[in-house]
Order: structure tokens, then sequence, then C-alpha cells
């Protein structure tokens, strides 16, 4: 009987795969972020150009511009695989189907999670945010964007196939993503006032926790659920 | 594990789509050496019937039964013997022929350079393989998914239409393999609604109407 | 008993039983909440700091209650069907959202009524009124993902599974919003405070939410007999019903 690849070996394999196919549609990935781009800039577009003002919303302006471009990111994360056929094939792999989902989120957030918080403290001192406040931005955004991405990984296995499904996408996973947004945003606020922002960055990282251990498990019932028909 | 002695039972499968009753207390079994070929028109219920036996489908009432235990129950072991060939081809249009197959039964199996090589030769795509599969035609596509086949030794193949998009020589190609497979005494399951395998008497029809 | 609930799980038994239940619930539910709204609206006394504009928590405030005892039985429901691939309770989870939506859309317009004289505005972001109002937004999308599919099974099952994930971020949401408004100490402190409870107080109040039980459980078993209806439309045993 042929001997079946370790769990660790299909996971690696899955991760490079996504960034083999990211690699040459580079342009696909660049997308989300350049989203990131335009939406902070239609608040001082909105609002006033004085760096004093936006500083007293840039730590929520930068969040909501963050999640609405991971979640628009997000929308497409597994629908080639179930429009082509390799979910099938997944399930019927004999791995594990939550741990083989589990790497494509990972590789997902790599691309494109990632470079959202990579690109932060620029947009952040674009917004008036002074330097004082990149750690807590960029260590909130990191939790919350990766949480995001398991949130956002459900709700895109329970619309894949839907049409029309990238709103109805938001609107499932934007209530359930609002505690991400409350704890971030006070995280970098707390920064901004001198203050220690552990408190919230703990609630974060225990989000975090609680998404990626049971998130999995929601997102291969829904796939599973998905790929029937 | 070898496929002798292993038997593909149908019991009393029902299954809807949506409102429409399209299995109704379908019965039949498979055992080593034989094929089951489902014939009948388009929509009728074959790529159902085919979704159920694997696994990916659970039906009303009724089982699939792999070496006598129910296929929803036994998982892993099941899909250990199991290829299934849909009516997609599971390929990703901006790898190559090479890399498809690496990704595609490198997460069931550690694969060796060699053996895709090997595999590409069977469905004659030695020239694509390092062709993105973008710019192969559907035949071609066909084709390497068919070359699955040979990376996963598997004792049941379902297969849905196999001869999509194939020209005669693919024709011929898709029947060999099957009746080398049936040979070697494997089973398989076809649902075509072109002539295949006609003449054959180890191949038993299943109409569905 | 098991038999008992095993007939329970089949449609036209089940069908019969919701019939002959419904009215039961009905008329004690219109009882009660005929009493409960006459003693907390008429002959209870009037809160001392607030007047007679407090008098909208007996309405409001056990329809917030519902709305969350609604999403617990929704994805109870959902969870039963899904787990163990009973239609029935399939059924109920889906007879249960539209409910507890308006449960939610009740407290939220009561809450917001209540609020117009105390803070002149008719609407603030009080901790409570802002978590009905995410769980308002967790019940339209689970009606939303619902009416997306036009295989009913999958709408079902998918839905379930959200339903699942939403009730375990009840809390989590509720938690947040609740330290939120903590964290801002604005000059006037808007909160829809309880008045302090007193047993004359008390009593309309569980009089109301037992009403509420009563009307939801007869809610439940008018959609429940409607969705069976759709369900085994096809099926023999209809033209017995009549």
């Amino acid at each position: 009987m042929t001997e079946s690849a370790g769990l660790i070996a299909a996971i690696r394999l899955v991760v490079r795969r996504e960034l083999t196919l990211a690699w040459r549609r580079w342009d696909e990935v660049a997308q989300p972020l350049i989203f990131y781009l335009v939406v902070t800039t239609l608040f001082p577009l909105a609002t006033t150009p004085e760096l004093a003002v936006l500083r007293i919303v840039g730590g929520g302006v930068v969040w909501v511009a963050a999640l609405l471009s991971s979640l628009l990111a997000l929308e497409s994360v597994f629908r080639s695989d179930v429009e082509d056929g390799t979910m099938e094939q997944w399930v019927l792999s004999g791995q594990p189907l939550a741990w083989l989902l589990f790497a494509k989120v990972v590789a997902h957030w790599l691309l494109t999670g990632l470079p959202l918080v990579l690109v932060s403290p620029a947009v952040a001192t674009a917004l008036g945010l002074p330097t004082s406040v990149w750690p807590a931005l960029v260590t909130s955004l990191a939790l919350g964007t990766a949480t995001l991405s398991v949130l956002g990984g459900i709700g895109a296995a329970l619309t894949v196939g839907v049409r029309r499904g990238s709103v109805l996408l938001s609107l499932l996973v934007l209530p359930l993503a609002m505690p991400l947004l409350i704890f971030g945003a006070r995280a970098v606020e707390q920064s901004l006032a001198g203050q220690p922002a552990a408190g919230p960055l703990q609630l974060l990282a225990a989000m975090f926790f609680l998404a990626w251990s049971l998130g999995p498990l929601a997102m291969s019932a829904a796939m599973r659920i998905s790929t029937e028909g | 594990m070898t496929a002798a002695g292993a038997v593909l039972e149908a019991r009393a499968i029902n299954a809807w789509r949506g409102d429409r009753h399209v299995l109704k207390d379908l019965s039949f079994t498979l055992a080593s050496g034989e094929c089951c070929k489902v014939v009948g028109p388009n929509g009728i219920g074959k790529t159902t019937l085919l979704r159920v036996l694997c696994g990916l489908l659970a039906p009303e009432s009724g089982a699939a039964l792999w070496r006598g235990r129910a296929v929803g129950r036994v998982g892993a072991e099941y899909f250990a013997e199991l290829a299934y060939l849909g009516h997609a081809n599971a390929l990703k249009s901006d790898l190559t022929a090479r890399e498809n197959l690496k990704y595609l039964v490198g997460v069931r199996r550690p694969l060796a350079g060699t053996e895709i090589d090997g595999a590409l030769e069977r469905v004659r795509l030695v020239d694509c393989t390092d062709l993105p599969v973008r710019v192969m035609s559907a035949g071609q596509r066909r084709r390497l998914s068919l070359a699955r086949l040979w990376l996963w030794p598997a004792a049941l193949w379902i297969l849905d239409e196999p001869t999509t998009n194939l020209d005669s020589a693919g024709l011929a190609l898709v029947e060999s393999m099957i009746r080398d497979h049936l040979h070697r005494g494997g089973l398989a399951v076809v649902a075509a609604h072109q002539r295949l395998l006609d003449d054959d008497e180890r191949v038993r029809r299943l109409e569905l109407a | 008993m098991w038999t008992w609930i095993h007939k329970l799980g089949s449609p036209p038994h089940a069908f019969r039983i919701l019939d002959r239940l419904a009215p039961w619930f009905g008329w004690a539910a219109l009882a009660l909440i005929l009493a409960g709204a006459y003693w907390g609206l008429v002959r209870a006394p009037a809160d001392y700091q607030q007047g007679e504009g407090f008098r909208i928590l007996y309405v409001h405030a056990p329809a917030a209650w519902m709305s969350l005892f609604v999403y617990v039985v929704m994805a109870t429901a959902a969870a039963v069907g899904l787990i163990w691939r009973i239609k029935l309770a399939h059924a109920a989870a889906a007879a249960c959202a539209p409910v507890g939506a308006s449960f939610t859309f009740l407290a939220l317009a009561t809450g917001s009524i209540w609020g117009k004289p105390m803070w002149g505005t008719w609407w603030v972001w009080d901790a409570r009124l802002t978590s009905e109002l995410i769980l308002l937004f967790l019940y339209l999308g689970y009606m939303a993902l619902r009416s997306s599919f036009d295989d009913r099974e999958r709408a079902d099952r998918a839905s379930a599974v959200l339903a699942i994930v939403g009730v375990i971020n009840v809390p989590i949401i509720h938690y947040s919003v609740e330290w939120w408004t903590t964290l801002h100490q604005p000059a006037s402190v808007t909160r829809l405070a309880k008045p302090a409870i007193a047993l004359p107080m008390l009593v309309p109040l569980f009089i109301m939410l037992a009403g509420y039980q009563l009307y939801f459980g007869w809610l439940l078993c008018r959609r429940l007999q409607g969705e069976i209806l759709r369900r085994e439309r096809n099926a023999g045993w209809l033209e017995e019903v009549g």
C-alpha cells in the first residue's frame, strides 16, 4: 500500500503552492494593499487635512481601512479552488481538511494581511500619528488581521458559490469582527495617550488563539457543505 | 491491501437535488475486476450518484458501502483506496503540468520527479511538462487530469465523464487505462454518455431513468 | 419515551402536536401580555427618578432578553439539526430567526423611545443598544445567508454553521461593547439605567417576560407548521390534514 504524505509535508506543500501562484499573479496580490491606501485617503478628504484633528481618529481609521481591505481580499480565498475542483480533491485526499484550509489561510495572511501590517506605520504617519504608537499599531493589526483571516475564511467557505457573495461575506463577518476593531483601535489610542496598551493587546491575543483553534474546524464543516453539489 | 476481495455496494440509495428525487432506491454490487458504466441523459443524476459513492454527498437514506463499511464512516481509509475524477479537472491554470501533478497528488503522498515524468508520458503530454495549463487545449487538460490516476494507485476509480473533450485517440487511451485497471483487480464506476467500453463483458450498464 | 421523541421528529406527527399546542400558547400569551401591560403601564407606581417614561421598560427589557434567548434557541436547534441530521430542528431554527430579529428590533425601538426624553436624541451609543444593534446584524446576516441558497438542505446546514459561530461570538461582542462604553466617560453618562427595582415593579416585568415567552412559543408552533408544510409539499399525508 502506498505511503501517505505526512501532514506537515502536506501543509508545507499547500503554502508553497499558494506562494507560487501568488508570485505569478502578483498584481492580484497587490490590489488589497492599494485599496487600503485609497480608503485611508478618503478620510482626510472627507474631513480635514489638519493632522492634529486626524490624529484623534487616526487609530480607528487605520483599523477600519485594514478591516475592509482584508475582507475584500478574503472574498476570493477559496473561490478558484472550489470552482476548478481542487477543493473536492482535498476533501478526498485523506488529509484532515481543517489543516489544509489552515495552511491556505496562513498563506493568504502572509500575502495580504502581512503587507497591510507592514505598510500601516506609513499610513499612521500620514494620519498624524506619532512613531510612538507604531509598536501597539503593528502588534494589534498583526493579531487582528490574522484573526480576521480565520473569521473571513469561515464566511468565505460558507458563501463560496453564492452569487454576489462578496457583500454577503462582509455582512456576515463584520459584526463578528467588531470586537477586534474595538480592542485594536483602543490599543492605538492608549498608546497615543502614553499609556501601556497591554490590556487590549492581551484581549486581541486571546481572540486570536480562540479563532485559530476553533476556526479551521468551522471552515472545514462549511467547506464540506459547499463542496457537496 | 490489494483490490482483490474488495466490494463496492450501493444499498437503497435515495437522493434529492433540491426538490427532485434523482436517485430512487438505487442498489447494486460491484466486485473486484468489474466496471459499472452509468448511463442516462443529462441531469438524470449520474454525477449525484458518483458523488454519493465518493462520500462527498450524503444520501437522504441508504448508503454506499466499501468493503462492508459505510463510506461516510470510514473516511481516510476509504479515500486512500479511491481515485475520483470529477467534471472539473482540478488544475490551476497558472501552474505547469508538472507542478499541477506535484501539488495535487503531493498532498496525498510524496512524489518523485521521475514518477511525474512517467505519468506525463503515459498520457502523451511530455511536450507540455513545463507549459502552464493556461495554454493547453481542453483535451490536453483532461488528459493531464487523467495522469493523476497513475500516480495514486487506487483500488476504486470513480470517473465522471472521463472522455469529455477527448478525441478518438484519447478515448482509446481511457479505455485501455480502465481495462488495465480492471485486469489488475481494480473496480471502476464510470459515468459516460459516449461510447465507452461498450463491448467489454466485464462492464455492466446501470441505466438511470 | 424514545419512541415518543422519535415520533416527534416525523413531520406529520409533529404537525399534529404543534396544531394542538399552539392555541394554548396563544391564549395564555395574550392573557399574560395584557395583564402585564395593564399592571406595568397603568397600575405600577411611577419611578421616583424617571417619572412615567420609564414604563416602557416593561416592553423593552423582556424584548431585549427574548432577543438573546431566541438566538440561543436558534443556534441550539441548528446545532441539533447539523449534528444529528434532524430536518425538523433545521426548520425550527429557520422559524426562530425572524421572530428573534423582531424582538431585537422591538428592543431597539423601545430603547430609543425610552431614551429620547432622557437624552434628547433618538439614539446614543449605549452599551445595551449597541449590543442589540450588532445582534440585529447577526440575525439579518443569518437570514441573508439562508435566502442566498437555492438548495434548502444546503441553506439549512450552512446557516447552522453560521449560527453556531455567531452564538460563540455573542458573549464576546457583548463584553467588548460593554468595555468600550466604559472607556469614554462623557459629561452626561448615557446609560439606560434601570431604576432601582422594587417588588411592585418586578412582578409585572416577570409577567411580561412570561407572556413574551409564550408568545414566542405560539409563533414558533405556527411558523414551524408553516415550515413543515413548505418542506413536505409533495408528501401524501398533507391531504389528510386538509
